[in-house]
C-alpha cells in the first residue's frame, strides 16, 4: 500500500516536472524543474532497495550536475528566449515515426528472453552498499578504473575547453 | 502491487518526454537537459530489473550511468561556453555551416 501510494507520487512527479523541462522556454525554469525531478527519481532508487544509488544520484545528479549547469549558465544570457522553428517538418515526422518503432521494438524486446539468470546475486543479510563494494571491486574492477581515468580526462577537458581566454570579456571575443 | 512492468512503463514514459526534448529543441542547453532525462529514464529500468530479478548487474550500469554522465556534462559545458563566446547564442542553427 505504501509503496504503491509512493511509487504513484513520484511518477505523476518526475513526468510532470520533466515535462516542465522540455516544453518551458525560460533556462531557468528548465533548470529548477530538472533538478527536482533528479530528487524524485532518487525516490524511485530508494524505493527498489537500491539505497547507495539513491545517494549518488543525490550527490552527483542535484548536487552535482545542477550546480555546474548553473555555473555554465553564468557565462552565458540564459533569460533570452530563442526563437525555435522546425524548417522541416517531413524530416521531423519521419523521424518521430522511426524513433517510435524502435521504441516499441526495445519495450517488446524482453518478451523473448524470458529466462534470464542472475549473474551476481546479492548476498543474504548483507547491505545494499556492502553488496555493490563487492561486486564492484572484484567483478567490475577494470571498468571502475577506465570510468576513472574517462572522468579524469573529462575533467581536464572542461578545463582547458571553458577557461581558454578567460580574461578577455565575451564581447572582444566574439569577432 | 507495483510490479517491474509499472516501473519499465514510466521508464518508457520519461524516455519518451526525453525524445520529444532531444528533436524538438534547438536550444543547446535544453538540449543537454534532454539528454539528462534519457539517461534518467535508463536508470530506472536498470534499477527496477535489478530488484525484480535479484541481480546486482543493472545497478552496476546505472552506476556507470551515471559516471558517465557526470563527464558529459563536463566536456559538453566547456564547448558550450566556446560556442557562446564565438557566436554568442546557444542556438543550435548557428552551428549549422552546410546549407543541404
Amino acid at each position: 500500500m505504501f509503496e504503491a501510494i509512493a511509487f504513484y507520487t513520484f511518477s505523476a512527479l518526475t513526468i510532470v516536472l520533466f515535462y516542465i523541462t522540455v516544453t518551458t522556454n525560460n533556462a531557468l525554469y528548465a533548470l529548477s524543474a530538472l533538478a527536482a525531478g533528479m530528487i524524485f527519481i532518487s525516490g524511485f532508487f530508494f524505493l527498489l532497495g537500491a539505497e547507495f544509488l539513491g545517494v549518488i544520484q543525490l550527490i552527483v545528479y542535484s548536487g552535482a550536475v545542477m550546480a555546474m549547469y548553473a555555473f555554465g549558465m553564468m557565462f552565458f544570457d540564459s533569460t533570452r528566449v530563442i526563437k525555435e522553428k522546425t524548417h522541416s517538418a517531413k524530416t521531423v515526422f519521419s523521424l518521430s515515426g522511426l524513433s517510435a518503432l524502435l521504441l516499441v521494438a526495445i519495450l517488446t524486446a524482453p518478451i523473448i528472453s524470458d529466462n534470464v539468470t542472475s549473474l551476481f546475486p546479492p548476498i543474504e543479510g548483507v547491505g545494499n552498499t556492502e553488496n555493490l563494494g563487492y561486486v564492484l571491486f572484484t567483478k567490475y574492477l577494470v571498468p571502475f578504473e577506465l570510468a576513472a581515468v574517462m572522468l579524469l580526462v573529462a575533467m581536464i577537458a572542461g578545463i582547458v575547453l571553458a577557461s581558454k581566454k578567460m580574461d578577455i570579456p565575451l564581447e572582444k571575443d566574439a569577432e | 502491487m507495483i510490479t517491474v512492468n509499472h516501473y519499465l512503463i514510466v521508464a518508457a514514459i520519461l524516455f519518451v518526454i526525453g525524445m520529444i526534448g532531444v528533436m524538438r529543441r534547438k536550444n543547446l542547453l535544453l538540449l543537454f537537459f534532454s539528454t539528462e532525462i534519457l539517461l534518467n529514464a535508463a536508470n530506472i529500468g536498470f534499477v527496477a530489473l535489478s530488484h525484480y530479478l535479484n541481480d546486482l548487474s543493472g545497478q552496476m550500469f546505472a552506476f556507470f550511468i551515471i559516471a558517465i554522465a557526470a563527464s558529459e556534462v563536463a566536456v559538453g559545458l566547456g564547448l558550450l561556453i566556446l560556442l557562446y563566446k564565438r557566436k554568442n547564442t546557444v542556438d543550435l542553427d548557428v552551428i549549422q555551416n552546410m546549407h543541404g
